[in-house]
């Protein structure tokens, strides 16, 4: 990729003559660049799934997990630079259990999104800091209901319906669209992003995935955990044949 | 019985008081008692106990007036802070947690005993107390400061559950008249707060208002004059 941004681009405390910071650009590229992360809330809760890349057969299936819990009605999907997102898991659930040390309730989701905007724009204030490598997709639920959040290394937290991030996210967010979000139940919600996920995996560009997926809804009890096994398993043998019902098309 | 030659002017004020909150059908009543005093003199006998922390939470406080009224400046300028931040109303538990949060931490410097109730959507009418050490309990009716001793009895056979308004009116009225015919620190008049979901109001029963008990003799008729 060549330099755009000559000269400018040398720290993230330097703007560019047409207002750019060209450091959280480049930050942004290292997310754009990662497996596929994507969210939906649906009417019941919210769902959460990971395209996790897989750089070697000796890898343990199950390991280096890319979703996170940070309390008991929130976690945390990560695209981008791996020990970048851990830093703001780690932060994330600081600030949760602080909240709830000091004010005697659950933290709101969308005031802990904003905490971790806060944290990732703090490392784009210095020039000693680099910005963080590494975007993250909230889903939680609250007493105002299920809710989905996306923080980007510039340190904006935007409030969506569905999202993704990571180098399928074109093709993904078209994909989501097409969903009638607001009348799907979390379990249509699963089979949906699984089928996604896979459908938007490039087998000829990256060797292979294994599919990591959490919820947060009313049959989860409002908690956030890993989806169900069996239920996982479904999603996945569905993605699976949706793709080859595709190639058979041609 | 010895005065405290010129002692008492300069002793801290403290609320001898006698403080109550409870649940009802709607919401909640907080009421007390309205003697401040500096050792045995009474330097305000009309003194408002009651105080607002936000739109639909207040707190009653015994104990040492100044440090009651700072740790109450600090909770409500949390809670100021706090309401603007999540874009709606606090709740009872967030204001509780936050005078608990005071008080446990800085045991050693404070006297006071406080009970923080009010009204929020989520929960209804609550009613937290948190005495001298910091414990956080909410209760259906809680009480507080020295004429409280008198009332543990009376209280635990009188009330009920999902009380009226008038009712639950009644029955802290009657609660802080028995504490202040027993205990020389309280006294004065009795003020309620009633908060509800449609908003907060403010009461006030002056002694001839107030009901008599045992060999109490009724105001307004002086024995000595014809």
């Amino acid at each position: 990729m060549s330099t755009i941004g000559t000269g400018y681009d040398l720290s993230v405390t330097t703007f560019s003559p047409d207002g750019r910071v060209f450091q959280i650009e480049y930050a942004t590229k290292a997310v754009d660049n990662s497996g596929t992360v994507v969210g939906v809330r649906c009417k019941d809760g919210v769902v959460l799934g990971v395209e996790k890349l897989i750089s070697s057969k000796m890898l343990l299936e199950g390991s280096n997990r890319r979703i996170h819990a940070i309390n008991r009605h929130a976690g945390m999907a990560l695209a981008g630079l791996a020990a970048d997102g851990r830093q703001i898991v780690t932060r994330a659930r600081t600030e949760a259990a602080n909240y709830l040390s000091f004010y005697g309730e659950d933290v709101p989701i969308k005031e802990l999104s904003n905490r971790v905007a806060h944290y990732s724009h703090l490392c784009t204030l210095y020039w000693w800091l680099r910005p963080f490598g590494s975007s993250s997709i909230i889903g939680g639920y609250d007493i105002d209901g299920p809710q989905l959040y996306t923080i980007d290394p510039s340190g904006v937290a935007y409030r969506y319906y569905g999202a993704a991030i990571g180098k399928g996210r074109q093709a993904a967010k078209t994909e989501i669209e097409k969903l009638r979000l607001a009348q799907m139940t979390c379990r249509e919600g699963v089979m949906a992003v699984a089928k996604i996920i896979y459908g938007v995996h490039d087998e000829s560009k990256d060797k292979s995935f294994e599919l990591e997926m959490s919820w947060v809804c009313d049959e989860s009890k409002r908690e956030h955990q890993r989806i169900p096994s069996d239920l996982l398993m479904e999603a996945k043998a569905m993605a699976r044949d949706a793709q080859e019902d595709d190639l058979d098309a041609f | 019985m010895e005065p405290m030659a010129g002692g008492w002017m300069s002793a801290a004020h403290s609320m001898g008081t006698t403080i109550l909150a409870v649940e009802y059908d709607e919401g909640v009543i907080l009421g007390a008692d309205s003697r401040t005093t500096t050792g045995v003199y009474v330097a305000n006998r009309a003194s408002d106990k009651i105080t607002q922390l936000t739109d639909n939470v207040y707190i009653c406080r015994s104990g040492s007036a100044a440090d009651t009224q700072v740790v109450s400046d600090y909770v409500r300028y949390f809670l100021n802070q706090h309401t603007i931040q999540l874009g709606k109303e606090a709740t009872v538990k967030t204001a509780a947690n936050l005078v608990k949060e005071l008080a446990y931490q800085n045991k050693s410097f404070l006297q006071a005993g406080m009970i923080v109730a009010g009204w929020d959507k989520y929960d209804g009418g609550s009613v937290y107390g948190i005495p001298l050490g910091g414990t956080l309990l909410r209760l259906p009716f809680s009480s507080g400061g020295s004429g409280s001793s008198y009332l543990y009895g009376f209280l635990d056979q009188a009330w009920r559950p999902n009380m009226s308004k008038d009712e639950a009116e009644r029955f802290v009225v009657k609660s802080i008249a028995l504490a202040i015919a027993r205990d020389g620190a309280s006294g004065g008049v009795v003020r309620t707060v009633t908060v509800n979901a449609h908003g907060v109001e403010r009461n006030f029963f002056a002694g001839d208002k107030l009901p008599l008990f045992h060999e109490e003799i009724s105001p307004g008729r002086n024995p000595l004059l014809a």
